[in-house]
């Protein structure tokens, strides 16, 4: 038993692992194509059909570099930082469930019963990799990057942290696979329309699940670097930010954790308002193994589409000043997200089912 | 004298900034969906599409010198284009005509003649400062090489590029 | 298995609280603070303990740590790095050190508190999250308001502090 356990655990870390980086490749060639057809060009089209084997281009290019390591660095730390800059946006998936069940396994790695806190503990270790690598560069640019991110990173985890108090407040459980099976029961967080639309009590709960989704995709947004959020790594004010002083893999690094970081955040929007796996009317994985595959499609389809969001918002809004990032984020959305929980406690007290 | 700019006052609803937001949302996926279904036609596909026929008469391409209708290479080696060219790119050896030549009196030809095209700017002044009508920017704009050395064009390089210039004025033809 | 994970757990978390200790330069021995918190909370879920071993990587490693470094990277403090080791200092700090730890190790021995067997837990797997909330917000509900207020009290007074400071 201890041992099936073991191998179907790894069994699923590595398929994950390989789904995961996969799709990070392919998210950076959809992010290059996609701003290129938003500014009215093209994109690389060049590798293979309309450039599709770009990301294999682009990682031996990046292998292939002169891997130089600056004379004025803090050499430990400056490689120490670009695999903490990764390591974080990976291990959060570890709970986060991306199917159903497949030949009655359940499709997560590991369903523990904090789950969401996991999520937020090892996010918030991300930081580590950007503020070291702004202080070991030892230069100006990189380390004022480190900081804005360290700043922008604690302000935003609040309202990360409040926005979901409402799901959990609603289903009673940390538990993300709790979280999905709640929605297939009762509808999707934010579409109440699936399953028993009839009820109007959902219609009443949408309200703050709806602000919630919102507050909480934003600082998602926040958390992972990107614009209209990206201070860090401004390049008009710091040069690159707190990646100036790295060339080749270890830039690679910084680069493709970003977008773990993107596809680890959609997931987790996923999971928690956009119904996990499910679809309505399609069964699960306990109807047979090729409905389990369907679900997992499922995720990462919804995983994809959120990704679209993400380049799309990129390509679309200018830079926050840091002001105003950090008046957003404390004034406004804090707020929000803590009337949103008054809301959501009254509504679930006063308004029974 | 400082200048104080006043910031419009904005309203509720603009300063929400939602609207906005979904505005330029809309702006963008337009100009997405109309380039992924070839709506919008502005990218020209480099090498198998050229632009070449759309070039302008005064395209400053390649610095090229030029023969006349008569094959004579037109220049004097003068050496004001070398003098005036900005990057420095133009290196010029004259010669002496042997007194035999038909065009003994000119006197100087350009033993060797070498632009750099790694320093060139592509500026025109040396077709500009030139008394001779002998170089010319052609409309040559691809230019490669392997080494450093490919990159500068010699005489003969030069003479290719440029090929004949036709209603330049002949005047060492008629003059004694 | 848990035993080797237990040891390989406590190795790292006296491993790199040590360090905090033994570097001299502050960055390593914050970063080597992150680390011990890890082996903490690792140690905290092999018990099964997952809501307080979360918290701590949480609030300890992931708030409280990154602001510490955020401090110390701002003061630039290089003044440690070139300290010279006092050796009467560094060899007093030893033996007192030892001496606790040979006074604790005794007490613990003659503790007959420490000798009780502890029966296995009936369900193994309790759901820590709901335990700890239930008890905080029933039996120790009016110290947990009380607390809060008071931490409430804490920052409205740094904020007053710093901002009278400004002017
Ligand atoms: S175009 Fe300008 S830079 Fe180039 S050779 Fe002529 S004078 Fe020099
Ligand atoms: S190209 Fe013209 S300016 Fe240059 S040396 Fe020859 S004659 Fe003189």
């Amino acid at each position: 038993m201890d041992y099936f356990f073991l191998t179907i655990s790894l069994v699923k870390i590595v398929a994950l692992l390989a789904v995961v980086l996969g799709m990070m490749n392919y998210t950076v060639y959809a992010e290059r194509r996609i701003s290129a057809l938003i500014q009215d060009r093209l994109g690389p089209n060049r590798v293979g059909p309309a450039g599709l084997f770009q990301p294999i281009a682009d990682a031996a290019k990046f292998l292939l570099k002169e891997d130089f390591t600056p004379g004025h660095v803090n050499k430990f730390y400056y490689w120490l930082a670009p695999c903490l800059a990764m390591i974080p946006a990976i291990t959060t998936l570890a709970v986060v469930p991306f199917g159903s069940t497949l030949f009655g396994v359940p499709m997560v790695i590991a369903d523990i019963n904090v789950g969401v806190l996991f999520v937020f503990a090892i996010a918030s270790l991300g930081v580590y990799g950007i503020v070291i690598a702004g202080w070991s560069s030892n230069s100006k640019y990189p380390f004022l990057g480190g900081v804005r991110s360290t700043s922008q990173m604690i302000s935003y985890e609040l309202s990360l942290g409040l926005a979901v108090i409402p799901v959990f407040l609603l289903i009673g459980q940390l538990r993300l696979s709790e979280v999905v099976r709640y929605q297939i029961e009762h509808g999707w967080m934010i579409a109440p329309f699936v399953g028993d639309w009839a009820n109007p009590h959902k219609w009443l709960l949408a309200i703050p699940m709806m602000i919630s989704f919102v507050v909480f995709t934003i600082a998602i947004f926040a958390e992972t670097n990107r614009l209209p959020f990206d201070l860090p790594e401004a390049e008009t004010e710091l040069v690159g930010g707190y990646h100036t002083e790295y060339g080749s893999m270890k830039f690679g690094l910084f680069f493709l954790g970003e977008y773990v970081a993107m596809i680890t955040g959609s997931a987790i929007i996923v999971t928690l308002f956009l119904g996990g796996w499910h679809f309505p009317s399609i069964p699960d994985g306990s109807h047979g193994w090729g409905w389990g595959l369907v679900n997992i499609f499922i995720f990462f389809s919804k995983v994809a589409v959120l990704l679209f969001v993400f380049i799309w918002v990129r390509w679309t809004l200018p830079r926050f000043r840091y002001d105003q990032l950090m008046r957003l984020g404390w004034v406004f959305f804090f707020e929000i997200a803590l009337a949103n929980i008054f809301l959501a406690a009254i509504i679930l007290a006063y308004f029974p089912q | 004298m400082a200048i104080t700019v006043s910031r419009p006052k904005l309203n509720w609803s603009e300063r929400l900034y939602l609207p906005a937001i979904a505005a330029g949302m809309a702006i963008t996926i337009k100009h997405f969906k109309n380039m992924l279904f070839g709506r919008t036609k502005v990218t020209m596909q480099y090498p198998e599409e050229k632009w070449d026929s759309h070039m302008p008469e005064h395209y400053r391409g390649a610095p090229a010198l030029v023969r006349d209708d008569t094959g004579r290479v037109r220049c004097v080696a003068c050496q004001l284009c070398e003098f005036i060219c900005p990057p420095r790119a133009i290196k010029i050896i004259p010669g002496e005509i042997p007194a035999g030549d038909r065009f003994a009196k000119v006197e100087k030809f350009p033993h060797e003649f070498d632009i750099d095209m790694i320093r060139c700017i592509y500026c025109g002044l040396c077709e500009e400062v030139c008394p001779e009508q002998a170089i010319y920017l052609r409309k040559d704009y691809a230019i490669t090489g392997f080494t450093r050395a490919d990159m500068v064009h010699n005489k003969e390089k030069l003479l290719e590029i440029g090929g004949v210039m036709h209603g330049v004025v002949l005047k060492w033809n008629e003059k004694k | 298995m848990s035993a080797l994970l237990f040891w390989i757990f406590a190795l790292i978390m006296l491993g790199f609280g040590a360090a905090v200790v033994i570097n001299r330069n502050p960055i390593a021995s914050a970063l080597s603070l992150v680390m011990c918190f890890m082996g903490l909370s690792s140690l905290f879920m092999s018990l099964d303990a997952f809501f307080i071993g979360i918290i701590q990587v949480l609030v300890y490693a992931g708030a409280v740590m990154v602001l510490f470094l955020f401090i110390i990277m701002l003061l630039d403090l290089r003044v440690e790095t070139r300290r010279k080791t006092n050796v009467v200092a560094v060899g007093g700090g030893a033996v007192v050190a030892l001496a606790f730890f040979i006074q604790i190790f005794f007490v613990i021995g003659q503790l007959s508190a420490a000798k009780q067997p502890f029966p296995p837990l009936s369900s193994p797997k309790v759901d820590d999250v709901h335990s700890v909330g239930l008890l905080l917000f029933s039996n120790y509900n009016l110290p947990f308001q009380i607390i809060g207020v008071l931490v409430l009290v804490a920052t409205i007074g740094v904020i007053v502090l710093s901002k009278r400071e400004l002017r």
